[in-house]
C-alpha cells in the first residue's frame, strides 16, 4: 500500500510539474506575441509621427499665411523682403522635373521592358538585366554629379542660352534613375501574362510586335500603369539630384533650360542655411514637406487602387 | 496591310527596342566613365587618411569615412531587430483583421515616401523634440525609419519562403509557435533576411536627404568618439564638395564618388554571393 502511494505521488509531482512547464510556456508564448504585435505595430507610429509632425508644424505656419494664398500665391521668396509664401513656383519647378524625366524613363523603361520580356534571348536578358538594375542601385547624389558635370556641358553644347543650374540637365538624370523602376514593374506585369494567351495570338498569325500591342500590353496594362504612377512619385520626391543640378531659384516656367526650384530642393537649401528655429521661414519647410508628403501619398494610393481595381485574373 | 509590311514593321520595332536597352546601358558607361576619369587624379593614398580642406589638393574622406561607419553601425543595431520581428508577427502571428491589412499597407506606403520627408521627422523628433541635437544618434535613427519597410519586406519573403512541411514537423514534435520560430523558421529564413538587411544597408549608405536635412555637418575635422558626436558621411561629403564655387572640387567630388561606389559594389558582391549561396539548398 505504502509503496503504491508513493509512486502515486511521484507521478502526480511530475504531472504538476509538466503542468506547471506548459502554463509557463503558454504565458511566455503570449508574451512573445504582445511583443513582436509591438515591433509590428513601430511602422504604424512612424506614420502617425510623420503627421503629427508635418500637420503640427503646418498648422503653425498656416496661422500666418492662409492656406489659399499658399497653394495659389505665384511668387516664393522665404529668404528676402518682402517675403511671398506662393508655393506655385515650386510646384511648377517640381513638374518641369516630373515632365521632362518622364519623357525618358516611361518610354525606355517600358520599350525595355517589353524587349525583355519578349523578344530577348534567355541568355541576353540573363545579362542584361542585372546591368540595367545598377542604375537603381547608384545612389542619386552621384546622379547629381553626374548631371551638373557630365550632362549640363553636354546641354550647353547644344544650347548655349541654358543655365549652368538648369531643369533639363536634372530631368535627364531623373530619368535614368527611374528606368530600372519602369522597367522591373512592368516586365513582372508582362511576365504574369500567361502564354496560352501568347500562343492563341500567334496561332491566329500575328507578328510578334502585332502580339505585344494587341496582346501583352492590354493585359499587363494595370501593373504597366502603376509603375510608371511610382517613377513620377519617385520623381517628386527626388531630392540631390534636383538640389545639385536644377538651381535655386523658384521661378514659374515651362522652360526646362532655366534655372529652377522644387519642393525638395526648397527643404534642402532652407536646412543647409542658418535659419532660426520658429521663424516663419522655418515653419515653411515643414507646409512644403506636408504638400510633398500629401502628394506622393496620393500617388502611391492611386498606382496602389490601379493595380487592384483593374488586375486581370489569368 | 500586307505580310512584308508587317513582318518589317515588327523589325524596326525591334530594332527600337534594343535601341532603348542600349541607351541605359550607355549611360551607365558615360556615368562610369566620366566620374572615373574626373576622380581618378584626386585619389590616392592621402585623400582617404586627410580631414576636409578649403584646398582641392589636401582635401581627404576620413571624417566621412567614419560618420559612414558610425551611421551605418547603429541603423543597423535598430533597424534589423525591428525589421525582423515586424516581420515574423506579419506573417507568422497576424491573423486577417483590419489591424493587420492597416499595417501591410502601411509599409507599401512607408516605401513610398520620399526620403526627404524621413529627414523632416528626424528634425523634428530626434533633433529637437528628444534634444539629442545634429548628431549622429539622430541621423541612425532616422536612417533606420527610413529602410525599416525594406527590411520588413525583404524578411516576410525570406520568411515566406520556408516550406510548410518543416513547420509542421516542427509542431508535431510539440514545439511550441515560437520555439518553431527561433529553431526552424529564422535558421532556414536568415540567408534571404541578410541578403535584404545588406540591400538596404547600401540604399542608407548612399542616401543623403535625410541627414542633409538632420543636418550633418558641412566640414568635420575630427572622427567621432561617441554616438552623440557631429558626423559627415560620404554623401554628405560629396554633396559638400558638389557645392564648392572652386572648379577643383568637382574633382575631389567626383574621387569621393569613387569611394562611395566601391564600398557600394563591395557590400553588393556580398548580398550576391551569399544569396547565390544558399539559393541551392534542399527544397523539401
Amino acid at each position: 500500500m505504502n509503496g503504491i502511494n508513493i509512486k502515486n505521488n511521484k507521478k502526480n509531482a511530475n504531472k504538476s510539474d509538466i503542468l506547471r512547464n506548459i502554463r509557463i510556456k503558454k504565458v511566455k508564448e503570449k508574451i512573445i506575441k504582445n511583443l513582436l504585435f509591438g515591433f509590428g505595430m513601430v511602422s504604424v507610429l512612424i506614420t502617425v509621427a510623420i503627421f503629427i509632425t508635418l500637420f503640427s508644424e503646418s498648422v503653425l505656419f498656416f496661422q500666418h499665411i492662409p492656406i489659399l494664398d499658399f497653394l495659389t500665391g505665384t511668387k516664393w521668396t522665404p529668404l528676402f523682403k518682402p517675403q511671398h509664401f506662393g508655393v506655385l513656383p515650386l510646384i511648377s519647378g517640381t513638374f518641369l522635373i516630373v515632365i521632362f524625366s518622364s519623357i525618358i524613363s516611361i518610354p525606355i523603361g517600358l520599350l525595355s521592358a517589353i524587349y525583355l520580356s519578349e523578344y530577348a534571348h534567355k541568355k541576353v536578358r540573363k545579362i542584361v538585366k542585372p546591368v540595367i538594375e545598377v542604375l537603381a542601385g547608384i545612389p542619386s547624389i552621384v546622379y547629381g554629379y553626374f548631371a551638373l558635370n557630365t550632362i549640363t556641358p553636354f546641354i550647353r553644347k547644344i544650347f548655349p542660352e541654358a543655365s549652368i543650374y538648369n531643369a533639363l540637365s536634372a530631368s535627364i538624370a531623373v530619368g535614368v534613375m527611374t528606368i530600372p523602376m519602369v522597367l522591373s514593374l512592368s516586365e513582372d506585369s508582362m511576365k504574369a501574362v500567361p502564354n496560352s494567351l501568347r500562343e492563341g495570338a500567334y496561332a491566329l498569325g500575328l507578328t510578334k510586335l502585332e502580339v505585344v500591342y494587341g496582346v501583352v500590353i492590354p493585359a499587363a496594362f494595370s501593373g504597366i500603369v502603376a509603375s510608371f504612377i511610382l517613377a513620377i512619385s519617385r520623381a517628386i520626391g527626388e531630392t540631390m539630384i534636383v538640389a545639385l543640378a536644377a538651381g535655386s531659384t523658384p521661378k514659374l516656367t515651362l522652360n526646362p533650360l532655366e534655372s529652377i526650384q522644387t519642393m525638395t530642393g526648397f527643404i534642402v537649401q532652407i536646412s543647409q542655411g542658418d535659419v532660426v528655429q520658429g521663424s516663419i521661414e522655418a515653419q515653411s519647410l515643414f507646409a512644403v514637406a506636408m504638400l510633398l508628403f500629401v502628394i506622393t501619398l496620393s500617388m502611391n494610393l492611386l498606382s496602389r487602387y490601379i493595380v487592384n481595381r483593374f488586375k486581370e485574373d489569368y | 496591310m500586307n505580310l512584308g509590311k508587317r513582318k518589317n514593321a515588327n523589325r524596326i520595332f525591334h530594332g527600337i527596342l534594343v535601341c532603348c536597352i542600349l541607351f541605359s546601358i550607355l549611360m551607365l558607361a558615360v556615368l562610369f566613365i566620366d566620374t572615373f576619369k574626373k576622380g581618378l587624379p584626386y585619389l590616392n593614398v592621402k585623400f582617404l587618411t586627410n580631414y576636409t580642406s578649403r584646398f582641392a589638393s589636401k582635401a581627404g574622406i576620413k571624417a566621412a569615412i567614419f560618420g559612414s561607419l558610425w551611421i551605418i553601425v547603429f541603423t543597423i543595431i535598430i533597424a534589423f531587430p525591428l525589421g525582423v520581428c515586424g516581420a515574423i508577427y506579419l506573417e507568422e502571428y497576424a491573423s486577417k483583421n483590419k489591424l493587420n491589412d492597416l499595417i501591410k499597407v502601411n509599409i507599401s506606403n512607408l516605401a513610398g515616401v520620399p526620403s526627404i520627408v524621413y529627414g523632416i521627422l528626424g528634425l523634428a523628433i530626434f533633433v529637437r523634440a528628444l534634444g539629442f541635437g545634429r548628431t549622429i544618434i539622430s541621423g541612425a535613427i532616422t536612417m533606420a525609419l527610413l529602410i525599416l519597410p525594406i527590411i520588413i519586406v525583404a524578411s516576410q519573403e525570406a520568411i515566406k519562403t520556408v516550406p510548410h512541411n518543416l513547420k509542421e514537423a516542427s509542431y508535431a514534435l510539440g514545439a511550441t509557435k515560437w520555439e518553431t520560430i527561433r529553431e526552424v523558421i529564422l535558421p532556414y529564413s536568415m540567408p534571404g533576411i541578410l541578403t535584404g538587411t545588406i540591400l538596404a544597408v547600401s540604399r542608407a549608405i548612399g542616401e543623403a536627404a535625410p541627414l542633409v536635412v538632420v543636418g550633418g555637418a558641412a566640414a568635420i575635422w575630427f572622427t567621432p568618439q561617441t554616438p552623440f558626436d557631429e558626423f559627415t558621411t560620404l554623401p554628405l561629403q560629396i554633396f559638400t564638395w558638389a557645392t564648392m564655387p572652386q572648379r577643383e572640387f568637382q574633382g575631389v567630388a567626383a574621387a569621393g564618388i569613387i569611394v562611395l561606389l566601391i564600398v557600394l559594389i563591395f557590400i553588393n558582391l556580398t548580398a550576391i554571393l551569399l544569396r547565390n549561396k544558399y539559393q541551392d539548398r534542399i527544397k523539401v
